[in-house]
């Protein structure tokens, strides 16, 4: 039999090396070349009107960013309606047509609005493999602490190797107490033990880690509403948020993700991550039309504090930005 | 939740009956909805257009087959086409001499270190020494997760202390690798923006370094239109020899994989399906064009099944059923099973034509029924659960006090079983009994 071989000691829990670090600005958001809103300009122009083959290429466009056909058709309509409505003639105003459509919907859905409501407040992270989730815990804790909260985090990823690991090294890196167990313990048991610690100790908030999974396995899925309910029943009106973590570079298996996991765990709000690669996280927009579910946060890059409400203003602006 | 593209081409065949040629106005619409289709599934629109164009250009004045409707002659081109674009030829890993280097690269949450570990058991299984090489030095925990998974597996991982950049690890890994006599070193690298230039670089790097035979990109299946370009720009700056399309098992159709395809020309070497390590599949470019047209219920099912079902019990029931030795204790065991698939109405209605039945397993389900028998059975010793005729009446009686069921619920579920076994004993005879035996008539109803 092979012997994993470390050759580091075993000393304290390691930490991390930092990433060569890039810019980030206004939300975090950077604009890429060659994103929607290059196309949109290029489709539209600036001067020149707009006539039907144009909004026909604003659908392409927009299912390019993964918005998906039925809600790109229900904004097109809705666009071509207000364009109209509003005597629009240029690409100008068709553009500000579709920016205004948008914002509305996001708006509408009340995206970006976080409030922790009584303590402790219990925010649930839910979501499928690979998404952010327990990096989104991190930046969402160093946020709140840098608002004067006190927290403590809930390694309830009892699943994945090393998912209790990388939850304590962050919870060191922020000096945040780690409610674990031993991995492969039941994860509605953590959360319980979380929840009692937060009441003794007072704390404002616990966020809760889940494993990720696919929203097509019942048997998960079913495990997740068991960590709501515990949840539930020892502070009746908690998790307060249930925040799932949506890829932005996800396409439309989004929308099932959404309606699943809100079918089984309640999601209140979204967390879209990965905003800083060249996805547009068009799927969200598709998420919020359908579900009426708001975006609270959004991703934006390695660092800490990349990491901000989420403001369907300037979600829009960097939407249309070249 | 998707209607499968057969059913939306219905509609056409209705118009097109007694037609013997396919005309442009019939496949417009048709190619409507193949574009809607394929867009839902996730293949980039650039990508579809031009794939719609190829079929327009098929499909045009093609003479109609017997047996096949239009719609369903549509479909099959449509099929055919993707199936052309999957697959060509199979990627088999060419690994060279040894120790050869096996890379894994992709974006952040894709799969890689889990893929990482999957390979290593598929590998070994192949007769080759592999070696987990754990070079993602930023994801906190990265390492004990390869770590982890590498004692899971019993597969040496090779680690450096915090602090070591990636490339070192990649290079004292690939030292070990030759001192050991290892085949394949599979390198495990940190997931990374194709747009992050630094982090790039860093791969860019580690390929001077230790020359990969192989660079795997790992792809999630759910990923929507950026898959083209994160593709290309992977493909740009390192030698990416194949894909690998992670999530599988998840219900995304999987169309980043044809967009990928069509705009990079890589192939689709393996398909991870799961948490497990032994979760990893050659890939059939014919059930992936399937499942990205929506036809694959059938095949979710096979899926589903195969991989709730414990391989090696399954077989040591069917082999103990066909010799007639099935006991209480095979049936409780597959009872476990059928349990671990999910909720059995949605399962059974996966099956074609079997939709009416799947209410009624539904209900026999959540009445009770199923813990009922389950609790009478774990109630018998195991001598009883394996020889069922020594239960005899005060066995009876101390069955049903156990499992909080009455002495006549034990006897009706001993009758069932006497049933059972006696259908198969006609199955493995060879003789057909009627359909709808076995579970549902031990369910009683």
């Amino acid at each position: 039999m092979f012997r994993r071989r470390r050759e580091e000691p075993a000393g304290p829990e390691p930490t991390t090396v930092a990433r060569p670090r890039r810019e980030p600005s206004g939300m975090g958001l950077r604009a890429r070349p060659s994103g929607l809103g290059a196309r949109l300009r290029s489709i539209l122009g600036t001067g020149s009107p707009a006539t039907e083959a144009t909004w026909d290429e604003v659908e392409e466009a927009l299912i390019g960013a993964d918005v998906g056909g039925t809600t790109t058709l229900e904004l097109v309509d809705a666009a071509r309606a207000r364009f109209r409505a509003e005597g629009g003639r240029s690409g100008d105003d068709a553009r500000r047509a579709l920016a205004t459509e948008i914002r509305d919907r996001l708006v509408r859905a009340g995206s970006g609005q976080f409030e922790l409501g009584d303590a402790p407040s219990v925010v649930l992270f839910v979501g499928v493999n690979g998404t952010g989730k327990t990096t989104s815990i991190a930046k969402l804790a160093h946020r709140l602490i840098g608002e004067g909260r006190t927290l403590a985090l809930a390694a309830a990823d009892t699943f994945r190797a090393a998912a209790v690991e990388q939850l304590r090294i962050w919870g060191e890196q922020l000096d945040v107490s780690v409610i674990a167990q031993r991995p492969g313990a039941d994860p509605g048991a953590v959360a319980f033990d979380a929840v009692v610690a937060a009441e003794s100790r007072g704390l404002d908030a616990v966020l809760v880690d889940t494993a990720g999974r696919l929203q097509n396995k019942q048997q998960l899925m079913d495990e997740l509403a068991k960590i709501r309910r515990v949840i539930e029943r020892r502070l009746p009106g908690q998790p307060r948020h249930v925040l799932l973590v949506l890829d932005a570079t996800t396409g439309q298996n989004g929308l099932a993700q959404a309606e699943a996991f809100s079918r089984e765990a309640g999601v209140t709000g979204i967390v879209l991550t990965k905003l800083d690669g060249t996805a547009k996280g068009g799927v969200a927009l598709a998420v919020v039309d359908r579900l009426g579910v708001p975006i609270q946060f959004a991703g934006v890059g390695e660092e800490i504090d990349a990491f901000a409400p989420f403001d369907p203003e300037a979600f829009v602006e960097w939407l249309f930005a070249e | 939740m998707f209607d499968s593209l057969s059913t939306r081409l219905q509609g056409i065949s209705e118009r097109l009956r007694g037609k013997a040629r396919i005309t442009e106005a019939d496949l417009d619409v048709a190619l409507r909805e193949i574009r809607l289709a394929l867009l839902e599934a996730d293949v980039n629109f650039k990508v579809v257009k031009d794939f719609v164009a190829r079929v327009r250009e098929r499909a045009v004045g093609t003479d109609l087959l017997s047996g096949l409707n239009p719609g369903q002659q549509i479909v099959k081109i449509v099929h055919e086409e993707l199936v052309a674009v999957l697959g060509g030829e199979r990627h088999h890993l060419s690994l060279g001499a040894k120790p050869s280097v096996l890379m894994m690269v992709g974006l952040q949450g894709s799969g890689k270190t889990t893929t990482a570990a999957k390979l290593a058991v598929r590998l070994r299984r192949d007769g080759k020494k592999p070696l987990l090489v754990a070079a993602d030095v930023y994801r906190p925990a990265a390492v004990d997760q390869l770590v982890q998974l590498g004692d899971q597996v019993g597969v040496e991982v090779h680690t450096r202390p915090v602090g070591t950049p990636a490339i070192e690890v990649a290079r004292s890994g690939l030292e070990v690798a030759r001192q050991r006599g290892v085949d394949v070193m599979i390198l495990d690298t940190a997931g990374r923006l194709h747009v992050d230039e630094a982090m790039m670089d860093e791969l860019v790097r580690i390929v001077g370094s230790v020359t990969p035979a192989e660079t795997l990109l790992v792809v999630d299946a759910m990923t929507g239109q950026e898959a083209v370009r994160v593709a290309e720009a992977f493909h740009a700056r390192l030698p990416v020899t194949g894909l690998v399309l992670t999530k599988m098992d998840g219900d995304a159709r999987g169309g980043a994989a044809l967009s990928i395809r069509a705009a990079t020309g890589l192939p689709v070497a393996f398909l991870g399906t799961g948490e497990r390590t032994d979760g990893l599949e050659a890939f059939h470019p014919d059930r992936l064009a399937q499942r990205i047209l929506g036809m694959g219920d059938i095949l979710s099912f096979v899926e589903r099944v195969q991989e709730n079902v414990d391989q090696a019990e399954a077989e040591k029931v069917a082999q103990r059923m066909m010799e007639n030795r099935f006991t209480l204790e095979d049936f409780r065991s597959q009872l476990n099973q059928i349990k671990k698939m999910g909720p059995i109405g949605q399962l059974v209605g996966m099956i074609p034509g079997a939709s009416q039945m799947a209410g009624a397993a539904q209900e026999a389900m959540d009445s009770g029924q199923m813990k009922r028998i389950e609790a009478i059975i774990d109630s018998m010793t195991r001598d009883e659960r394996r020889r069922p005729d020594i239960i005899k009446a005060s066995r009876r009686r101390r069955i049903a006090l156990g499992s909080g069921t009455s002495t006549a619920e034990v006897n009706r579920l001993l009758k069932q079983f006497v049933e059972m076994q006696k259908m198969m004993k006609m199955i493995s005879g060879g003789k057909l009994p009627r359909m709808g035996g076995g579970l549902g008539a031990l369910l009683g109803r």
